[in-house]
């Protein structure tokens, strides 16, 4: 587990400093995913060493996000003034992604594959 | 979580200075935080995992109106639960493991999740803007809610650069990300889309780390491309959004 944590916080801390030194607007985590990605795919067998560990911090993300939403608490103010903008936006906007995304894609991938390949369950 | 049942020959005063300490340590706030959390994460399970009963609303409630109850400010909270906000970054970064798994599926179904990815995302944040802006929400509040499909640290970024309030978007992002899981299911059999892999990247695009986190309950697959669409969202939000949502926010 502690390589493992190691590793993560390597790729992050090289993602953060690649990012800054390259002035990308990029985050540094996501740089560290695709650094991490490109290892794993260079040296597959560091594959089992990651895996419990990242398994079980990705089984409870949830739980990351729940101080940032605590933060509702600086804001009940200007959430309460401003109650039924945000509150439509935030329904129909998500809504909006969530179907588009989810249309575009199936769209996409009719288009390129034979239409006997589309009978799914 | 209190200050515990009053016991019975210690002097208040004495319990008093017990909670001065406590509430001025950062041990509390992460003790409560995943206290909480777990509670809310048992009843999530035996709600057999209904959408509704998403778990990080449900702890986010509970914790509010306990930091609301003890007048704990939320700086304070915070410093106890930073430990566990910071745990975001290496999460991001182990989302690498599930993309490696589902690479061979990635490399055929690129230019699908592209399309998705980009129409998906920029849907969302315009949307957004519209919305806010025909509803009267003010500048500010509309510049906030434009990155809140995107997962929490670049959605905070993005909110700074274009005018909004980080910690503003950091509540939106978690509301849309329950709001995501709670009715993608729905939204999702209304639109007779069954493919997984759709399921989970249109999830992971709109509703990022939440969505993904409830796109791993239902299978391991669906995670996968979750997780990828999160990422490679983050990626081009970082890139895009400053420009679409800045030029957007002159026009209202």
């Amino acid at each position: 587990m502690i390589p493992a944590l190691a590793a993560l916080l390597v790729c992050q801390l090289v993602g953060e400093a690649l990012v800054r030194a390259l002035a990308v607007p990029v985050p540094g985590p996501v740089a560290g995913m695709a650094g991490l990605l490109l290892a794993l795919v260079l040296r597959p067998a560091w594959l089992a060493a990651l895996k419990p560990t990242t398994t079980t911090l990705l089984q409870h993300l949830s739980l990351l996000f729940v101080p940032a939403g605590v933060g509702v608490m600086l804001h009940l103010q200007r959430l309460g003034n401003e109650a039924l903008a945000i509150g439509v936006a935030l329904v129909l906007s998500t809504w909006i992604g969530l179907a588009s995304a989810a249309l575009t894609m199936a769209w996409l991938m009719r288009l390129m594959a034979p239409p006997a390949d589309q009978g799914r369950p | 979580m209190n200050e515990g049942p009053p016991l019975a020959g210690v002097a208040v005063d004495r319990l008093a200075d017990v909670w001065v300490y406590l509430s001025a340590s950062p041990l509390l706030g992460l003790t409560v935080t995943l206290l909480v959390y777990q509670g809310a994460f048992m009843l999530y399970r035996r709600s057999g995992f209904h959408p509704l009963a998403n778990p990080v609303a449900l702890a986010v409630l509970v914790l509010g109106t306990l930091l609301w109850a003890t007048g704990t400010p939320y700086a304070t909270y915070f410093e106890g639960a930073q430990f566990v906000h910071f745990l975001l970054g290496p999460a991001t970064v182990a989302l690498a493991v599930p993309l490696l798994e589902q690479l061979p599926r990635l490399k055929r179904l690129w230019l699908p999740m592209l399309g998705a990815l980009v129409v998906g995302t920029l849907a969302a944040t315009v949307s957004a803007i519209g919305i806010g802006w025909a509803l009267g929400a003010s500048k500010a509040t509309i510049a906030s809610l434009a990155p809140k499909s995107v997962t929490a640290p670049v959605a905070m970024g993005i909110a700074e650069k274009i005018g909004g309030l980080p910690t503003l978007t950091a509540v939106l992002v978690v509301c849309t990300g329950i709001l995501g899981a709670a009715s993608a299911r729905g939204l999702f059999d209304l639109l007779r889309i069954q493919d997984p892999t759709v399921r989970g990247f249109a999830l992971g695009t709109a509703a990022h780390g939440i969505g993904t986190a409830r796109a791993f309950l239902v299978s391991e697959e669906m995670g996968a491309f979750a997780g990828l669409a999160m990422g490679l969202s983050a990626l081009f939000s970082a890139v895009a959004l400053p420009l679409v949502a800045g030029w957007l926010l002159k026009l209202v």
